[in-house]
């Protein structure tokens, strides 16, 4: 590969575009393909085009055959990215593992007591309120948002965001009572059931956890079966 | 598949950069019960240095010999690897599945 092919292919991931890296298998060439070409010519009408916006829908790469020659699709996804709500003990925790797991996080609270360097020395932390702080961390279709501060002024906009968005997880720490409270607030702002039943709550998978890190594990292992649900469905039918 | 390999290619870029000899190979096709997803990335340096991985640690020897091979000549190629033979001494996958892994040299 292009040394100027790598470094293109890494600033459009670094900008969070996808994309698609193609090689032809018989030494052909390799050609990187954003995803916004594909809706003008001249990739609208080449007959590759059906391809690489299937490969970029389902995230899935593979070999493909077309005019005679074996074509590798790559498809570059964003990296995923984790937005929270609370500086709390439990993101506090999040943090380790999200950077284990090479998930982009942010935390957001708009209290400095909590949103503090020595409390967060090595994560994005921003001290504002979510609508000023979702300006700069906007919510796509490769996100997952969590709420985690208990604190409707902070969580709730952050959750109308989270639910307008695509993030493709959205979970809100909470018990049951308090969840039905907020599901209250969500539907006088206007939110369809539908729309709120996105929201995990209790959020987590249901481990028994107890401790910050316990509920920091179950909220990180929610997401990763959001995230691979496809293979988790996939697997249970090979199972049943 | 979503892909979490990010850091992979940018250390192959900084590699690249730094002016060391640089392969990258990267996991094309599947069969069977594969330790990692088709997109999967090795980076690997001329002295055989490497990031990632293309299966559970089950081929990667092979694949950086050949990775060395490949930044001294430049020809991309395509490895196949088959279940793991312990009688002929040949690596394969012990899982039982089979991987197409395309080697190429960043230049």
């Amino acid at each position: 590969m292009d040394l100027a092919l790598l470094s293109a292919l890494n600033v459009e991931r670094a900008a969070r575009r996808a994309c698609v890296l193609v090689t032809d298998l018989g030494g052909g060439g390799q050609w990187l393909v954003r995803e916004d070409e594909l809706v003008r010519e001249p990739w609208a009408s080449r007959p590759l085009s059906a391809a690489l916006n299937e490969a970029l829908r389902s995230g899935k790469s593979g070999t493909i055959e077309s005019e005679g020659r074996a074509l590798f699709l790559n498809v570059q996804a964003p990296p995923v990215k984790l937005v929270v709500t609370g500086a709390v003990h439990i993101s506090q925790a999040l943090v380790s593992m999200a950077r284990e797991l090479a998930l982009d996080m942010t935390v957001i609270d708009p209290r400095s007591a909590f949103a503090s360097p020595e409390r967060f020395p090595s994560v994005r932390l921003i001290a504002e309120w979510p609508d000023e702080a979702l300006k700069r961390v906007p919510l796509d279709r490769y996100t997952a948002f969590v709420a985690l501060t208990h604190d409707p002024k902070i969580d709730d906009p952050a959750l109308e965001a989270a639910l307008r968005s695509a993030c493709f997880y959205v979970g809100a720490l909470g018990s049951r009572k308090t969840h039905a409270k907020r599901v209250e607030r969500l539907m006088q702002a206007g939110f369809l059931s539908e729309e709120i039943a996105r929201i995990r709550a209790p959020i987590g998978l249901n481990i028994g956890a107890v401790s910050p890190a316990e509920i920091a594990l179950s909220i990180i292992g929610e997401i990763v079966a959001t995230l691979r649900a496809d293979r988790l469905a996939g697997r249970d039918r090979a199972a049943s | 598949m979503i892909s979490t390999d990010s850091d992979i290619l940018g250390m192959a870029e900084t590699w690249a950069r730094e002016g060391r000899g640089v392969a990258l190979a990267t996991v094309t096709e599947t069969w069977g019960s594969a330790p990692r997803p088709v997109g999967s990335h090795l980076v690997i340096d001329a002295d055989g240095t490497f990031l990632g991985s293309v299966s559970g640690g089950c081929v990667e020897g092979a694949v950086v010999s050949e990775a060395i091979d490949v930044i001294g000549d430049g020809n991309a190629r395509t490895l196949e690897f088959g279940v793991a033979d312990e009688t002929a001494w040949q690596v394969g996958l012990s899982c039982g599945g089979r991987i197409k892994v395309y080697v190429e040299r960043i230049s």
